[in-house]
């Protein structure tokens, strides 16, 4: 089946989505007081990369799909990230007892 | 216009919305369990932008991953750190916030021209479509290998190391008096190691006076 790219939906507009998701993980990830909230701006920012890879796959490279298969390794990476992420914190919760990012400064000079 | 590609873009706007409207939501509302909920709204946004880029694989594995493992393991997360804390107040936060607002617009006003002023090589060849699984698994046995097994052994890496960072050690004695100890409630609540308490001995004197 061919299928082809839409022309009312530039590749444009999916890069200046992933522009707006990805500057609004790095304000979340500068100004959460909650670690948890800190994961979940990372979240979007590895969300933001991974629109960019698809669209540029769609657009560009419709033939080789490099970027759904770069998509699927930083998937696999961000949910290794996640895991180890969230263990971090439940173990930092259990000896600060807090969630606040401005607490957590034992190797702050 | 016809009125596949009408739909096409109206999709692409709900989606879009969705997108954008549920980041802000997930950075900016009080409430983190709405947070979170928000995010897997998010997550699935996304997806469905996978599928109207002809990668139904990718969407599949966004629905299966992220929303399915990732943002549970985060709702845990929640349930498991969920104390109501008074936050502290930090002089200069306002200005902080403005400064690193400014510093993101800055960076999105960037990403803007790049975005817009680069002559991308469009219309590149036709998509594949519906034949992408099968080129998804022939580049990740064939020129993808290596890295495809990497990731399995970092899957493996990263799962034992979250298993020793989340685990608590329970001892069937106490090391320091020797009594046994209560095995019946292994998450009781405990003196935490590191939290600034005041020293020992200047309490113990003071209640011996």
């Amino acid at each position: 089946m061919m299928t082809t790219n839409s022309i009312d939906v530039p590749l444009q507009a999916y890069l200046v989505l992933a522009a707006i998701l990805f500057c609004t993980g790095v304000w979340g990830l500068i100004n959460s007081r909650n670690a948890v909230r800190v994961l979940m701006s990372i979240e979007l920012m590895l969300n933001a990369v991974n629109i960019n890879l698809m669209a540029f796959s769609s657009y560009i490279d419709g033939q080789l799909i490099r970027g759904q298969v770069f998509a699927i390794f930083v998937i696999t990476v961000a949910a290794a990230e996640a895991a180890v992420g969230l263990a971090i914190l439940l173990s930092l919760y259990r000896n600060r007892e807090t969630v606040d990012m401005e607490r957590f400064n034992l190797l702050r000079w | 216009m016809t009125i596949a590609s009408t739909t096409q873009g109206i999709c692409f706007l709900v989606l879009s919305a969705a997108v954008v409207f549920g980041s802000l939501g997930v950075v900016l509302l009080p409430n983190i369990v709405y947070s979170a909920f928000l995010l897997g709204g998010v997550f699935l946004s996304v997806a469905g932008l996978y599928l109207m880029l002809n990668a139904s694989f990718v969407a599949a594995a966004q629905v299966l991953v992220y929303v399915g493992a990732v943002n549970v393991l985060i709702l845990f997360a929640i349930m498991l750190v969920n104390k109501k804390e008074a936050m502290a107040d930090i002089p200069g936060l306002g200005l902080r916030r403005l400064l690193s607002g400014g510093v993101c617009l800055g960076l999105f006003l960037l990403l803007l021209r790049v975005d817009l002023t680069t002559p991308w090589a469009v219309p590149g060849p036709s998509p594949i479509g519906d034949d992408a699984t099968v080129r998804i698994g022939i580049h990740l046995f064939t020129d993808y290998l290596l890295p495809f097994e990497l990731a399995s052994v970092l899957l493996l890496m990263s799962m034992i190391g979250a298993i020793v960072l989340a685990r608590r050690d329970v001892f069937s004695i106490d090391i320091v008096t020797g009594d046994d100890v209560d095995q019946a409630l292994i998450e009781k609540s405990r003196t935490p190691l590191l939290i600034e308490t005041p020293p020992a001995e200047t309490t113990a004197l003071e209640t011996r006076r």
